[in-house]
């Protein structure tokens, strides 16, 4: 039998499904997909629900301390936790999601932006999932270029190939 | 063969990683790209990056606070 070439090993691949849109959850799908990308996989990223938020033409994540039980913020030189019934004050989740980004900022963290960004130049596919961008009220244009629409079966289609298909 | 520099020093995960590999882009087979970062996670992540991508790891030192890489495209 002829020597494997290069050419006959498939691709390495991955799939993520981006349910989630606020600023934390944002983080890990663009991290990973960027990441797998510059490993030379084929990534592609299906977003539905409030992860359509992500692949929004302007992007501005929100943040809320509200259901991030076990969120602690370091402060003073200490860590403090958040608790739920901090949500309930009036602008403490826009002080949180200033306070985030600051150390996001500070820290040497890409922006979201920036990732984006990457996930675009590096090719990433990223699809919509049609029913939820009709379900919310979407309109194409509020989303960017790049986007594709597509249902449950196109993600199949393409997870059914992958060698790492996760649920973010 | 033409060594490069990238200066990732301040940076976090994922960036040493993905301007490294913008930068192997653009370089020949056999150039070398060396990196300086400052993220400890690098030293595990560019060893785990060579091992995915086929390029060479040929160097992985420290100096006080900074980490520096040496790759070799293939």
């Amino acid at each position: 039998m002829a020597e494997e070439t290069v050419a006959d090993v498939k691709k390495k691949s991955m799939s993520i499904i981006v349910t989630k849109g606020s600023l934390d959850w944002a983080y890990p799908p663009f991290i990973l997909a960027t990441t797998a990308a510059a490993l030379d996989f084929d990534v592609t990223l299906f977003f539905t629900f409030y992860g359509l938020a992500l692949v929004k033409k302007k992007l501005d994540p929100k943040f809320t301390v509200l259901g991030n039980a076990a969120m602690e913020m370091p402060m003073f030189g200490t860590h403090i936790a958040m608790p739920n019934f901090m949500a309930m004050i009036p602008g403490v989740d826009a002080i949180a999601g200033s306070m985030m980004k600051k150390m996001i900022k500070d820290k040497g963290v890409a922006s979201l932006d920036e990732l984006r960004e990457a996930a675009i130049l590096s090719d990433v596919r990223m699809i919509a999932c049609q029913m939820t961008v009709d379900l919310f009220e979407y309109k194409r244009e509020d989303l960017i270029d790049e986007i594709e629409l597509g249902g449950a079966a196109t993600y199949f289609d393409i997870a059914a190939n992958c060698h790492i298909n996760l649920f973010i | 063969m033409a060594e490069h520099m990238l200066d990732a020093k301040g940076l976090n995960c994922p960036l040493p990683i993905l301007k490294a590999k913008k930068m192997l882009a653009g370089l020949e087979p056999g150039d070398v790209l060396i990196i300086e970062a400052t993220d400890p996670g690098s030293v595990a992540d560019f060893a785990a990056f060579c091992s995915q991508t086929g390029n060479e790891l040929l160097e992985s030192t420290q100096e006080g606070d900074v980490f520096k890489f040496k790759i070799k495209k293939v």
